[in-house]
């Protein structure tokens, strides 16, 4: 009633109808939900649901995993000076350099900018890009290295492939931003039917190897449907692609440095629930962790749990969990690459174990979980003592408020490692 | 009790005036124009639509002379012998599928005037991006009659090493890039590579070329737009046929074709005569200038007629009637045009042409004799360049087949293929 009366008193031309504009009405909306007596006592339900996971930040690395190639940088019909480094099939370890704290969106912008101050021809383009981004992923750049190098598109994922392709073609470093995940399946026509495609059917003459493209990954509590998706499985069916999702602020860096250099398109999807929950000490200078390469967390005897992105962290205290309650000694593994993804690693470590357990975000049926559960009983069928669990997300969509009832979580992990260690 | 700012005299000299709303300008950041006051819907004009564009009439003859470009005999007769010499390898071809020699076949019958007449307003390192029906243009730069054939047969000389359909030709060398069969994907691809030649400021366009039933596709509309608002020194030429195989064009849009759109792009446009050779010959030579020296993309309709069939998998009688098409090929088919042009310069006559279509028949058969010939390439070319080097995974597959055509190699064709 009070808040009624307050109301009808302000008058028109005083009273913005938005509240944009300051003054003494401006917080009208926050003057009614005082006065409204269902908002009086701090709402239990309502309360923001914690993460499903803690982020444990990983040492600073002193030195790390590096297969070093740099790619020559060439104009169309001008080589400039090719940096090669030797690149052989061992990886190795390179000090690290000066570090800083940076959470995951920042080590990505560490990214750009090494790329965008190394390499002439590359640029960023999606929507929203100049101004920072909607992820602040590309805060500083444009100022920094031009208009020319950090723009905006108009709204339409199918283009702003499209254009990244033709430029990586005409020899441009090309990094396209998809605004979200979800909204990548405009541009799938482009992405499997031509980027994956370039360089077989022109028998190798063109290729678009110089595309990357980013895109936020993955749930983030209130995402619902369309903020929420990860569509890698559609993408690990389209051969001449490489897909890569990262864990943490380390790894995306060198991760998305691999994939601007990797003469191939690649799609790198990065966990939006960990753009801020995850900090670490990144090093600023360029630094490259090798594609299709898995990494072992965590050695154990009993069990192999195998993710990517951010259900690592959540089958991480799986492990610890299992280890507390069960005594069960879990092998960890972050696949990191999804597309071409590491079968010996995987293998090598169910071979050890006897039993696998794959997690992702993702419906299970159709899910990337889906294929390593067959090759890995293609090729250690006799080693395993349990079939291959897949704790996944349902086959609906992503669901809003039942979000926290969907996500594969850590007692839905833990609860099948309990039935495979007693199977 | 919030301030109140505006000025009580300034109030009332605003009441005192006569209210006119042509006194304001809108503000909003869409759209820079006047107010109306009326209303009105804007009518789509298709009855007298953008003109056609054209230098020469249906027999040949300048209309406006300071419109003839004046090109070279030398440079004129080139563009006769690409445009036949094209023709008489679509024949050739063609027949040859009829044959079960190749799979599939498409004809440029009709168009050739589109195609030469681009091309030769290009630069060569101008970059090309292509749909499937501009072989002249490849012809034009000196893409060889063996590696036309080698394409069509996927022998094992063949750039694109056979995996490809027919006529899906492409050529770094030429800067032509690979035909791939989803329609209108180049066009933002096209915006892409426009934007990394101008960055290089290597002066230096691109052309992208597409149908009117391809410009009916999500990609066109994002190749248009990308390309205005990003500033790309690139030409659309839009080739006009009047079909998408049996779809004609009153079924695939109902504006006035596709030059109507560019302006809501905020493309420069134009629509030409697509069979005479020199107005499609200004129209490419002056875009090309201009989208150079201005980073601006140009919109190029070339109206023509496609005389043959959609493709070796088509039977146009179905959907047109034969009149139509003897109309055209009688009546308007560049080829001739150019002819009469040269004949009243007397730079050809009845010897010459006997001459040239001996000659452009050998060349053509006997770089087919050649094709005929020649073996398929070696199988290991099905699993490579599906990434820059081969990845662990797809050299299994490999092995693994080797070795099943090791035990089955009476089921398999291995004599066809190189070793």
């Amino acid at each position: 009633m009070a808040a009624t009366r307050l109301f009808l008193r302000a008058s028109p031309v005083k009273c913005s109808l938005t509240g944009l504009t300051g003054g003494v009405h401006s917080s009208l909306g926050s003057t009614l939900l005082k006065l409204s007596p269902a908002c009086t006592a701090k709402p239990q339900a309502q309360r923001r649901h914690a993460a499903h996971f803690t982020f444990h930040p990983e040492p600073a690395p002193s030195q790390y995993e590096s297969r070093a190639t740099n790619p020559p940088l060439t104009f169309t019909g001008t080589e400039i000076e090719e940096q090669v480094f030797i690149a052989d099939t061992h990886c190795m370890n390179v000090s690290a350099g000066p570090t800083q704290k940076m959470n995951l969106f920042q080590s990505v912008t560490s990214a750009l900018d090494n790329t965008l101050a190394g390499d002439p021809t590359a640029v960023i383009f999606g929507e929203d890009v100049a101004f920072g981004g909607v992820f602040r992923c590309t805060v500083g750049l444009r100022d920094k290295y031009g208009k020319d190098r950090v723009f905006n598109t108009p709204l339409c994922e199918q283009g702003i492939v499209g254009f990244g392709i033709g430029a990586a073609a005409a020899g441009a470093t090309a990094i396209a931003e998809i605004q979200f995940a979800d909204y990548i399946y405009p541009a799938f026509d482009q992405i499997v039917n031509e980027a994956a495609k370039y360089r077989y059917r022109s028998g190798n003459m063109f290729d678009c190897g110089k595309l990357t493209i980013r895109a936020p990954w993955g749930c983030v509590g209130h995402g619902s449907i369309y903020h929420s998706q990860c569509p890698e499985a559609f993408f690990t069916h389209c051969p001449g692609i490489k897909i890569v999702v990262p864990r943490g602020p380390v790894q995306a860096k060198g991760l998305l440095l691999s994939c601007i250099a990797d003469q191939n398109p690649c799609i790198f999807f990065e966990p939006k629930i960990l753009y801020r929950a995850a900090v670490e000490q990144v090093p600023t200078e360029a630094y490259q962790i090798p594609l299709s390469q898995a990494e072992v967390l965590q050695e154990g005897s009993d069990l192999t749990l195998v993710a990517w992105g951010t259900q690592v962290h959540v089958l991480k205290e799986v492990a610890a969990m299992a280890q507390e309650k069960l005594g069960v000694s879990c092998e960890l593994i972050d696949l990191r690459t999804i597309l071409p993804w590491d079968t010996e690693t995987v293998c090598k470590s169910v071979v050890k174990t006897g039993r696998l357990l794959i997690s992702h975000e993702a419906p299970v049926t159709g899910g990337f979980a889906a294929e390593i559960s067959s090759t890995v009983q293609e090729e250690c069928f006799l080693n395993l003592e349990a079939p291959i669990s897949r704790v996944c997300g349902y086959d609906t969509p992503f669901p809003h408020i039942f979000e926290p009832f969907y996500i594969p979580d850590k007692w839905k992990c833990f609860e099948a490692v309990k039935r495979m260690i007693n199977y | 009790m919030a301030h109140i700012t505006s000025k009580p005299k300034q109030r009332g000299a605003l009441r005192q005036q006569p209210f006119d709303s042509s006194a304001e300008k809108p503000q909003f950041p869409g759209a820079s124009a006047e107010f109306i006051d009326h209303l009105e819907f804007i009518q789509p004009n298709v009855i007298s639509g953008i003109p056609v564009y054209r230098v020469m009439d249906r027999q040949g003859q300048i209309i406006n002379p300071s419109e003839d470009p004046k090109l070279s005999k030398e440079m004129v007769l080139n563009f006769y012998q690409k445009m036949t010499l094209l023709n008489t390898m679509d024949r050739i071809l063609y027949e040859s599928q009829r044959q079960g020699r190749i799979s599939f076949y498409m004809t440029n019958y009709g168009e050739e005037g589109t195609h030469i007449g681009s091309a030769a307003a290009l630069e060569p390192t101008d970059l090309v991006f292509g749909q499937y029906r501009e072989a002249g243009v490849l012809m034009y730069r000196g893409f060889p009659l063996d590696l036309f054939m080698a394409q069509c047969y996927a022998n094992a000389d063949d750039l694109g090493k056979g995996r490809q359909m027919p006529v899906h030709y492409g050529c770094k060398d030429l800067n032509f890039v690979t035909i791939s069969s989803p329609l209108a994907t180049q066009l933002p691809q096209a915006a892409g590579a426009a934007y990394a030649v101008k960055r290089e400021n290597s002066n230096r366009v691109v052309v992208c070329y597409f149908g009117e039933g391809a410009a009916s596709e999500g990609d066109a509309h994002a190749g248009f737009n990308f390309s205005a608002t990003l500033e790309c020194p690139l030409i659309f030429f839009c080739r006009n046929n009047g079909y998408a195989i049996s779809t004609p064009t009153n079924e695939q849009y109902r504006g006035d074709g596709i030059a109507a759109r560019g302006p809501g792009y905020g493309l420069m446009s134009i629509r030409v005569d697509g069979n005479d050779v020199f107005a499609v010959y200004n129209a490419t030579k002056e875009a090309r200038r201009r989208a150079v020296a201005e980073n601006q993309p140009f919109l190029i309709e070339a109206m023509t007629y496609r005389i043959g069939h959609h493709s070796t998998s088509d039977d146009s009688s179905a959907y047109r009637s034969v009149d139509e098409v003897n109309y055209w090929d009688k009546q308007d088919h560049p080829i001739s045009r150019l002819r009469h042009y040269m004949t009243a310069r007397d730079w050809w006559g009845e010897d010459e042409e006997k001459a040239w279509r001996k000659q452009s028949r050998k060349l053509v058969m006997e770089a087919f004799e050649r094709a005929e010939r020649r073996l398929k390439p070696n199988p290991e070319l099905l699993f490579t360049d599906v990434y820059d080097e081969m990845i662990p995974p797809i050299a299994k597959q490999r092995d693994a087949m080797w070795r099943h055509i090791q035990q089955y190699k009476e089921h398999y064709p291995l004599d066809l293929y190189e070793k």
